[in-house]
């Protein structure tokens, strides 16, 4: 039974909606028996100044994460496609609205 | 295995982020020292916001109003918060949050010495919010651009609740000094009791701190102890003039070469000796909160038997 006391509660990463029109953005995690108390606690942890209108919680394991480190080969398709950027097109100055 | 090839490759890419003064993330490679440094500050830390409920707690029960219970209640609240959003921060370098708490009972890993002292009166509340409150945000403002994303992250998060807890303090003591002459008594005994100790809040002097050269090279620090205690004192004089409270150091002057305060010398054999477990509360405090978590023990057992309940079902 010890065992199954000193056994942690599972991670689950908390998303708060700061407010209506805004995305769902990580403020950070916490652990909790299930998803139920889960909710229970991200309200009392993160939102006790109403910081948020709506949170989602999902375990931690049922994230599949790239490398945050920018050097990971996983942008590298990103980095050399400067025309997928509005700069790249140099339109005159006299064209409005532009 | 990583490489000896590897491993210098990864080192450079680690400090050529630190000297872009970007931030290192949790899957980043980092020196293992570094992460160690981590896990005792951030832990060191989590554990101070723990154990410093304790203080203030003892005063729920006997706030003089319900206004002033219900602030009470808010901040200490806050205190919990802010512990559990520094052990998530401590656990995403690899540690559990068992092993954290084991570490704070068996000792392994201190907390802040302040809270070894004793809340004697209600007017420590007051002081604890202004002047331990105002010396940690001290030391918390520059930590929010501290070079480990998740230890910022929390901190701007508990920055922007601590300012609540240091007016409620300050205002708490306003209120006591437009009292009685038995009201203005016990906040001046509250401060003179609590000065010296909120001064060694910010830790041993620079020559005297092994650590903080390192930290500083990392950007885990970026101020060392002696600047920013300077720093607090220099805020603070003007709040106890406005106070009407008196500093209990007779060497506290305005330095106008140096364009900041002098101030008398630490005792720094009382700093030791508390940080090393003889203060006045390090026993009660740890006892109680090895208490708390062998009481609460049916409780994390009850909800993981439901929870196993429920996926079954």
């Amino acid at each position: 039974m010890t065992g199954e006391v000193r056994a942690e509660w599972p991670l689950y990463e908390v998303f708060v909606r700061g407010k209506r029109g805004l995305n769902h953005v990580h403020v950070g995690s916490l652990h909790a028996p299930d998803d139920a108390m889960a909710l229970r606690h991200a309200r009392d942890v993160y939102t006790r100044r109403n910081e948020g209108v709506s949170i989602w919680v999902v375990r931690s394991d049922a994230i599949t994460a790239s490398s945050p480190d920018e050097k990971d080969p996983l942008f590298a398709p990103s980095g050399d496609k400067v025309y997928r950027h509005p700069t790249f097109y140099s339109i005159p100055a006299n064209v409005p609205h532009m | 295995m990583t490489s000896a090839v590897d491993e210098a490759g990864l080192e450079s890419h680690f400090e050529a982020t630190i000297a872009h003064k970007d931030r290192i993330e949790p899957r980043d490679w980092m020196p293992e020292k570094y992460r160690r440094t981590l896990v005792r500050q951030i832990a060191q830390h989590a554990h101070s916001e723990i154990i410093g409920m304790q203080p203030e707690g003892n005063w729920i029960s006997r706030a003089p109003s319900l206004r002033r219970k219900a602030i009470l209640l808010a901040k200490v609240q806050d205190e919990a918060g802010h512990g559990l959003y520094l052990y998530s921060a401590t656990e995403t370098l690899g540690v559990t949050r068992t092993e954290l708490t084991e570490r704070l009972i068996s000792g392994a890993q201190k907390y802040s010495s302040i809270f070894n002292y004793p809340t004697l009166s209600y007017a420590d509340v007051g002081t604890i919010g202004w002047l331990v409150d105002g010396a940690a945000i001290c030391n918390q403002v520059p930590l929010c651009r501290t070079s480990f994303g998740p230890y910022g992250r929390a901190m701007i998060r508990i920055c922007k609740e601590e300012s609540f807890h240091q007016r409620q303090g300050y205002e708490l003591l306003m209120t006591m000094m437009r009292g009685t002459d038995e009201q203005r008594a016990m906040v001046q005994e509250s401060v003179d009791r609590f000065w010296w100790p909120s001064l060694m809040m910010f830790g041993p002097p620079d020559d005297a701190s092994p650590n903080t050269a390192q930290s500083m090279a990392w950007g885990i620090k970026t101020h060392t102890n002696d600047e920013l205690r300077q720093r607090f004192v220099d805020m603070t004089v003007p709040q106890a003039e406005a106070l009407g409270v008196t500093l209990p150091d007779p060497d506290l002057a305005w330095n106008e070469r140096r364009q900041a305060h002098d101030f008398g010398e630490i005792d720094w054999d009382e700093f030791w000796r508390v940080v090393g477990g003889d203060g006045p509360c390090n026993a009660q405090r740890v006892a109680h909160r090895s208490k708390a978590w062998d009481d609460g023990a049916w409780v994390r057992e009850a909800a993981s038997a439901f929870a196993r309940k429920q996926e079954a079902a």
